[in-house]
């Protein structure tokens, strides 16, 4: 039994030595999502992100003198097993961690990062006081926040169209309601006055009289916040009782559907969406590696998850070394061309040159505005 | 805030939009209300004959459009087609669903009109899709109304007229006719119009059919004012048109008519004056209202139970 013990003792002393060695020689990066359970959809395409771009880090020689090594932890996107998976993070001495993938493990694991002084980059999650708060100086992200659609719509109204006077109209979902209180406080800083804000009834056959008081209140723009179904009915309506205020929704009326639903009312209509990301060389590279490997398309957040990476090594690259603070100044202080296009970090940890575009409805098509 | 400074122009704007949904909603209220004067059945599948009234339009619409038809003819063929398409549906749910259930408990038919409502829905969503689909606007603006467009327009023009030519032609209907003697004979009694030889389950039928023909209209018109229809419209057509009827009397014809313009015009109010997010509290809350001090409805009589 002793002897037993002695010689696990060994092996595991051994072990630790080993993977402090690696650690000294190269990078060692964590990457932490759903990866089982019925979120895995969301955290896979990162991991095989991870998987390919590293492959092609370590087979050109890796960072530093040494092989990048990564390890995979699943969180299942539930705040109690990433406080465990953090937990090990720190003890495996990770320096960068991409992930977690929803905000709510993420916001779990951070403070445990923050002490260990691991730098996580997340692809996928929104939640805006993440970066906002700054309580997580140690975090980056290469999505934009959840907030930041409501803000460029609002930019966009005060900035491009002028209006000051602006009807805020929502569904009264979390989405719709969320994109109209996230462009709120916005307007109001640009000195545009709120005249309207008001939640409509999804699936009702009329909303004459929410148009009616558009017009009363002589509003310049209306800000809509929800689908395209009621999105497509209002501004039928609108059209039809000759009201003339342009109309700007999120990227949930930013598709087809709503094209097919409005019809030739749609022209003129303005929506922000993601920006197009799809001629972006690099991503086409990735795009069409992952397709040659795995014979499919890449999933959700395939792409900003590639960014994180690229991110992730670039900076340690920059930096020279694995210290924590090194990466930091290299992530804030420099641009990564990614698949995601030319991406720079912000002092609060948001990416740069990621989100949201706004576009118009003209001739029967979305067209970004400039 | 005195009379005089009472922004009388929004007031009629929401007067004119409140007609226009009370009347829509009359409409489809009164297959409720006929149905039930006569066998005393909630037909919860009314809404639902409703929305095929609506799709059947939009298939005839297409086809028409590409035959070269132009706007209104497409829209009165369309219309035409489609409620008789909704009558052969209202006439074999009644043979389906209700008349095996004649003399069963009251509430076995209820049951089986749920289960119809739902059938229809869900034929629908499968047999065409669960998406909205574009309604054409088969209505023309036409040049005359343009002055005073933004406070009726052409479509609200012709809901309008179609809704009152509709009713002046039941009202004849029922009041002039033979088949509407032999309607008002078997809501009074049925057992004593049996026995003075009307055939009472040829009169329930013909309800069925009038009342599913009206739902098609209703549907049509509603479609091309709003341009989009999916196969839940007629769900909360049915709530809202149900709620008219029992405003105003359920059983009572020109009850649902009354009920259907006071629940169009207080939602338009109170969307209007408050706020549309408490449209549907106000809708209600004056239904309990009127319900408390009317209990049998706005032109309801309240009539012993037969037994």
């Amino acid at each position: 039994m002793k002897k037993m013990r002695n010689v696990l003792g060994l092996v595991l002393g051994l072990s630790l030595a080993l993977s402090t060695f690696a650690a000294a020689a190269g990078v060692k990066l964590a990457v932490v999502g759903p990866h089982s359970g019925d979120l895995a959809p969301y955290g896979i395409p990162t991991k095989e992100a991870v998987e390919m771009y590293i492959a092609e880090v370590n087979k050109a020689g890796g960072v530093l003198g040494g092989e990048v090594e990564v390890l995979y932890l699943d969180s299942q996107c539930k705040p109690e097993i990433a406080t465990n998976v953090a937990a090990k993070v720190a003890s495996e001495k990770v320096n960068v961690v991409i992930g977690g993938i929803c905000s709510g493990a993420t916001k779990a694991a951070l403070g445990i990062y923050k002490e260990a002084g691991v730098i996580a980059i997340s692809p996928s999650a929104t939640n805006p006081p993440l970066t906002q708060s700054g309580d997580y100086p140690n975090f980056y992200r290469t999505i934009a926040p959840d907030d930041e659609q409501g803000k460029m719509a609002a930019n966009f109204v005060t900035g491009k169209l002028a209006a000051k006077k602006i009807a805020l109209i929502h569904d009264k979902g979390d989405y719709g309601k969320g994109f109209v209180d996230f462009s709120k406080p916005v307007l109001e800083a640009a000195g545009a006055e709120i005249v309207m804000y008001e939640g409509i009834t999804p699936g009702a056959m009329d909303y004459s009289a929410v148009v009616q008081k558009i017009r009363r209140e002589r509003a310049d723009a209306v800000v809509f916040g929800g689908y395209h179904p009621e999105a497509s009915k209002l501004i039928a309506q609108m059209k039809k009782k000759r009201v003339k205020a342009p109309f700007i929704g999120p990227d949930g009326i930013k598709g087809n559907g709503f094209l097919e639903i409005a019809g030739k009312n749609a022209e003129g209509v303005y929506a922000t969406g993601p920006m197009d990301v799809s001629s972006v060389a690099m991503n086409k590279d990735a795009k069409a590696a992952y397709q040659k490997a795995k014979n499919a398309e890449p999933g959700t957040f395939f792409d900003q998850g590639y960014a994180a990476v690229i991110a992730a090594i670039e900076a340690v690259k920059k930096a020279g070394s694995t210290d924590p603070k090194a990466i930091e100044a290299a992530l804030k202080g420099s641009k990564f061309d990614t698949t995601l296009g030319t991406i720079g970090f912000s002092a609060s940890g948001d990416a740069t040159g990621v989100g949201f575009a706004v576009y118009q409805v003209q001739s029967g098509d979305f067209v970004e505005i400039k | 805030m005195s009379f005089l400074d009472f922004d009388w122009e929004y007031f009629l704007l929401l007067f004119a939009g409140g007609l226009v949904k009370g009347s829509i909603y009359a409409l489809i209220a009164l297959g409720y209300t006929m149905v039930y004067g006569i066998i005393q059945l909630i037909n919860f599948a009314h809404g639902e004959i409703y929305m095929i009234g609506a799709f059947v339009a939009l298939m005839v619409s297409g086809v028409l459009t590409i035959y070269g038809f132009s706007g209104v003819s497409i829209l009165v063929l369309a219309a035409i087609v489609a409620m008789i398409y909704a009558a052969a549906y209202g006439f074999t749910l009644e043979r389906i669903a209700y008349r095996p259930l004649r003399g069963a408990p009251r509430l076995s038919p209820l049951i089986s009109a749920i289960g119809m409502s739902l059938f229809l829905q869900n034929y629908v969503m499968l047999s065409q899709t669960p998406d909205f689909l574009r309604f054409p606007s088969l209505i023309p603006d036409f040049a005359f109304m343009e002055p005073i467009a933004h406070i009726i327009n052409s479509v609200e023009v012709v809901i309008l007229g179609t809704t009152v030519i509709t009713m002046l032609g039941l009202t004849y209907l029922i009041k002039f006719t033979k088949v509407g003697k032999a309607m008002r004979a078997t809501q009074q009694d049925m057992t004593m119009a049996r026995l003075v030889g009307i055939n009472s389950d040829r009169v329930i039928s013909m309800t069925f059919v009038i009342g599913s023909v009206l739902a098609a209209i209703g549907g049509v018109l509603i479609a091309s004012r709003l341009e989009q229809i999916n196969f839940m419209i007629g769900f909360l057509a049915g709530v809202k048109a149900f709620t008219a009827a029992v405003l105003g009397g359920i059983g009572n014809i020109p009850g649902a008519v009354l009920g259907g313009l006071v629940l169009g015009l207080t939602e338009s109010m109170a969307a209007g004056y408050i706020s549309s997010a408490y449209e549907d509290v106000f809708a209600f809350g004056l239904l309990v209202l009127i319900l408390t001090f009317r209990p049998a409805g706005l032109l309801g009589k309240a009539v012993k139970q037969k037994v």
